[in-house]
């Protein structure tokens, strides 16, 4: 089973390839038909990719009547941040109306919280499995990774049982917990293959040296894992703030995440549909990930092309 | 030889200490949550739990009703028609794609932000863009028959038999570019040797790729293959915030089911048998890719 | 067996009877080992043999399956590595990148809470001796490769410890700084005069620095002498062929008896055994195997005894030394002249065997005779 862990690391070293420029043939005149047809197809596919983004913006900045008579792909004649506003602090889920910024603000809490739990944890695993093996300790990191192709529809009950014994149930710090425990399998991977990556004879070194494990940890591993940490922050904050499922079974309309608010909101049957303030909340929702992608850039990449196992 | 000749050896337990109470939150996680949890669940879909979860043992009876359900069996066609054209799709326009990306071409970060940058939103966002371009009074249907094309029909969210295609379109929007990537670092990892041999060899490129190059990749279409199929069976999101299940349960899927029963209809046997199935598909890819992966080599 | 072992008194370092394997795979068999206090011991065997395996069981890196190891006269065999009184220094200088230079070879001492001034005065004799001050404040990525390992080596020198252990300190070097910080060990272990175990792959290496030498073979050592015994008496027809470069020139054959003394015959020609010291009798039609160093065949000149006559194939002149590889009696065979002497291919030379330093190996066990 070791190899399963070292599936990852490959695709992670290919991404440097990746990154290190392209291989094919090489382009010989600017203007050949082989480039037209390259520079064509990529062009189109770029259309695609980016006209959502396009309707999104547009749409969220024409007034209703204007969106009723024009079509979605025409600029806006009058801008308004009007739908913008309403999306923000008075769009209506149920009985409050008070907008996306409480999701928002339930996001952060969620998100920052879980984030550091998640990485904390995952990151004393990862150095543990890596370093200082035990018996057994291969297994359990090997259910642990069986376990992130498990449907979470599977253990989401038993995890309400235990959550509720606790009295968690419906709490923030519940979701944060469910998030720490299935972040854990990607993110204990991402950090173990880190880890293994890093020359053993550094901890030998260190052992030597006479320095125990939780030394070792923040005194000489730490110091050196500054990347995998900026990487797997990236994940894990993209990757908990689009979360729906486990916002939606494990909290209350009043701690409920972004992601939650703004399906309610959008999907709400009450009421006249204002597209416009829809698009506004939906951009609202999505800008966290999308500058957390667009300031990373090619750390995010990196991420994902290792922790591609999540799926 | 003798196990006398061992004095003075620690007790195994206190070996390693530090590590081991370190590990404990990864050991409770893999051995209470993930595989007490999936025992739990799978013992409980034999029961007839309603409400509350109760050993009630009744045999196969929720996996009986389970097939018997209309419901189910849209749900189970529709991910299999989902899963099987979002496999196609995404394999070949992800490959198409890096393929293009390969080509030694300029503003080759730019465009890769633009064909990933969808993966880095949620799929209730997703959902949402889609549910509007696709929005048969305002969006591309009514801009199409606003240019004279009157009688232009797509509105595969009003309607039942193309309605998972809808939902096809907005997924391969946000994951093909993830695809993209793992085929682009595939490409990027064969030798750049194969190209020169092959054009030495006077190979047309199309032919180099397809009979050299795709091979070649084999590991990375398999990885890509299990992600993708991993996140099929799990689509949730997408489907809630673009159709919610309609028009009707045209478009419901497994996992929606699962919530749905266990949640709304407070009929958790049918939840948790219904659950089991999800896992039972899954186990139908992953065990054997497992098996081929690492079954072969080690032990066995 | 009897798990009541002696241990004599002037041992550093004595291993008994040490296994080790991973998992189904065994490293170290039964492996017995006695260094002396204050001896230069030299590991030396081809890549995969377990050398870094055997070190890192006397660091305490790596469990023994079973047997004992004592380091200073103490069952060290379940300790830590910082209880053990070593210090190692590894091939890829394993510095702690993020830290000075200075806090690498204090790192120890801290972790260890030592006093201040302790420390201080630690690191300042260790950096005298390495004659690394100047490069205290630096971070290991601004230092050469000779500069790095000159840290590592000053990290084991800071915790004062007996026994200094060293994989393969020298091989990430290139030719030249090799050489010199190979006399730097030497120089060191002359003034430092504590116990070193040194492993390599390298011949010189061991040549030079060793006082005594073991070659390991598949987690066996085949032979420990010093290395004198070690190039002209191996053990068997490994040690032989693995040390000496170009290697021992081997000739298949048998045992004879001509007019009452013992001789070596292969593919019809003889060679007088006069002069091979051995204490078992040279029984006439046993198979064996003579192993001569190319150095050890005199070529044309005055040249006594018994004469064999050859034809140069290749000339290989490397500079102080000539390289002949000749076709005798089926064999071929290298020789090593003057590098002023020169033999063009074709050329027919005489040659003449030294028996004192050949050996000769029983054909099925390969052991000496
Ligand atoms: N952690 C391990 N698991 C399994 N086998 C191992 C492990 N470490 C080493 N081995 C095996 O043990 C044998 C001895 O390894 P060792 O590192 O001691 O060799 P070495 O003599 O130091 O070689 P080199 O000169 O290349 O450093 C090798 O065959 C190696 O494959
Ligand atoms: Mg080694």
């Amino acid at each position: 089973m070791d190899k399963t862990l070292t599936m990852a690391p490959s695709v992670t070293s290919a991404t440097s390839r990746l990154e290190a420029g392209p291989q094919g043939k090489r382009p010989r005149k600017v203007l050949s038909s082989r480039n037209i047809i390259v520079y064509g197809l990529l062009g189109l596919a770029a259309l695609y990719y980016l006209l959502p983004l396009y309707v999104m913006v547009v749409t969220s900045l024409k007034g209703m009547p204007e969106i009723r008579l024009g079509n979605i792909f025409s600029p806006p004649m009058e801008i308004t941040f009007e739908p913008w506003v309403k999306a923000w602090a008075e769009a209506c889920t149920g009985l409050n109306c008070d907008g996306l910024s409480r999701g928002f603000w339930n996001s952060v809490r969620i998100t920052i919280p879980s984030v550091i739990v998640s990485i904390a944890i995952a990151s004393v695993n990862g150095y543990a499995l890596a370093n200082w093996r035990f018996k057994g300790s291969e297994v359990f990191f090997t259910i642990l990774i069986v376990g992130a192709f498990i449907p979470y529809q599977v253990m989401i009950y038993p995890i309400v049982i235990v959550l509720r014994e606790m009295g968690l149930y419906g709490t923030i710090y519940g979701l944060i917990l469910v998030h720490s425990i299935f972040g854990m399998p990607i993110q204990t991977l991402l950090f173990r293959n880190y880890f293994v990556s890093l020359p053993e004879e550094l901890f030998k070194a260190a052992r030597i040296d006479g320095a125990g494990f939780w030394q070792i940890y923040f005194r000489i591993m730490l110091p050196m894992s500054l990347p995998i940490f900026v990487v797997s922050m990236i994940l894990q904050t993209t990757g908990i703030w689009n979360d729906f499922l486990f916002g939606v079974v494990f909290t209350r309309p009043d701690t409920y995440p972004m992601t939650v608010q703004l399906n309610n909101i959008v999907n709400s049957v009450q009421g006249v549909k204002e597209y416009n303030v829809n698009m506004a909340a939906t951009l609202l929702t999505g800008a966290v990930p999308l500058i957390v992608y667009f300031i990373s850039g090619r750390l995010f990449v990196r991420g994902i092309a290792a922790g591609a196992v999540k799926g | 030889m003798a196990a006398h000749s061992q004095p003075g050896r620690p007790n195994q337990l206190f070996r390693n200490l530090n590590s081991k109470i370190a590990s404990i939150p990864m050991i409770l996680t893999a051995v209470v949550i993930f595989l007490g949890g999936t025992i739990w669940t799978v013992t409980y879909s034999f029961t007839n739990s309603k409400l509350l979860p109760r050993l009630n043992f009744v045999g196969f009876e929720q996996y009986e009703r389970l097939w018997d359900t209309p419901r189910w069996i849209v749900s189970i066609q529709n991910l299999a028609t989902y899963g099987c054209l979002s496999l196609i799709f995404s394999l070949t326009i992800g490959f198409l794609l890096a393929a293009l990306m390969d080509q030694k071409i300029r503003f080759e970060n730019t465009f890769r932000t633009i064909f990933l940058y969808p993966f880095a939103l949620s799929f209730i966002v997703t959902g949402l863009v889609w549910q509007w371009l696709l929005n048969p009074e305002f969006g591309v249907q009514s801009v199409v028959r606003s240019l004279g094309w009157t009688s232009f029909t797509f509105d595969p969210l009003y309607n039942s038999d193309i309605v998972i295609y809808g939902i096809l379109l907005a997924a391969l929007w946000q994951g093909t570019g993830l695809v993209m990537c793992l085929m682009l670092a595939g490409l990027r990892g064969i030798d750049e040797d194969i190209w020169k041999a092959a054009r030495v060899d006077g190979i047309p490129m199309w032919k180099t790729y397809l009979f050299i190059v795709i091979p070649m990749m084999r590991p990375v279409f398999v990885t890509t293959l299990v992600l993708i199929t991993s996140g099929i069976v799990r689509v949730y999101d997408l489907v809630v915030a673009q159709t919610s299940g309609g028009p009707g349960i045209a478009s419901d899927v497994p996992a929606k089911y699962v919530y749905d029963y266990m949640f709304f209809a407070q009929n958790l046997g049918q939840g948790f048998a219904a659950s089991s199935m999800m896992l039972l598909a899954i186990a139908i890819v992953i065990i054997p890719w497992a098996y081929l992966e690492f079954g072969g080599r080690k032990r066995g | 067996m009897n798990a009541n072992v002696s241990i004599n008194k002037s041992n550093s370092v004595s291993i008994r009877e040490l296994s080790l394997s991973f998992g189904s795979v065994t490293v170290l068999e039964n492996l017995n080992l006695d260094i002396r206090d204050g001896e230069f011991l030299v590991l030396l065997g081809s890549s995969g043999c377990g050398k870094s395996t055997l070190l890192n069981c006397i660091a305490g890196l790596l469990e023994p399956t079973e047997g004992q190891i004592f380091i200073k006269d103490k069952n060290v065999t379940w300790e830590e590595p910082k209880d053990r009184g070593i210090g190692m220094v590894f091939q890829s200088y394993a510095l702690y990148p993020q830290m000075t230079v200075e806090k690498n070879l204090s790192f120890g001492l801290r972790v260890a809470k030592l006093p201040k001034d302790e420390i201080d005065r630690r690191v300042a004799r260790a950096a005298g001796i390495l004659q690394i001050e100047p490069l205290l404040k630096r971070k290991p990525a601004e230092l050469s490769g000779g500069q790095r390992q000159r840290v590592a080596i000053g990290r084991a020198l800071v915790r004062d410890v007996d026994v200094f252990l060293f994989d393969e300190p020298l091989s990430n070097l290139d030719a030249k700084l090799r050489s010199e910080l190979r006399v730097e060990i030497k120089r060191l272990h002359q003034s430092l005069k504590n116990t070193m175990i040194y492993v390599t792959h390298d011949q010189i290496e061991a040549l030079t620095l060793a006082d005594r030498i073991a070659i390991m073979k598949s987690g066996v050592i085949q032979q420990l002498d010093d290395p004198q015994t070690i190039y002209n008496r191996p053990r068997n027809k490994f040690v032989a062929g693995f040390i000496g470069s170009p290697s021992m020139n081997f000739l298949k054959g048998e045992l004879a008896d001509e007019g009452g003394k013992p001789v070596f015959k292969t593919n019809g020609v003889t060679f007088s055994l006069a002069g091979y010291e051995t204490s078992q009798p040279l029984t006439a039609g046993r198979k064996v195997t003579l192993g001569v160093r190319p150095e050890h065949i005199q070529v044309d000149g005055d040249i006594a005894g018994e004469v064999h006559e050859a034809v140069v194939e290749i000339e290989e002149p490397m500079g102080a030394d000539n390289l002949l590889w000749l076709k005798y009696a089926g064999h071929t065979m290298s020789v090593r002249i003057g590098g002023a002497r020169r033999y063009a291919p074709g050329t027919k030379v005489r040659l003449a065997f030294d028996m004192t330093l050949a050996s000769l190996f029983d054909a099925e066990t390969e052991d000496r005779i």
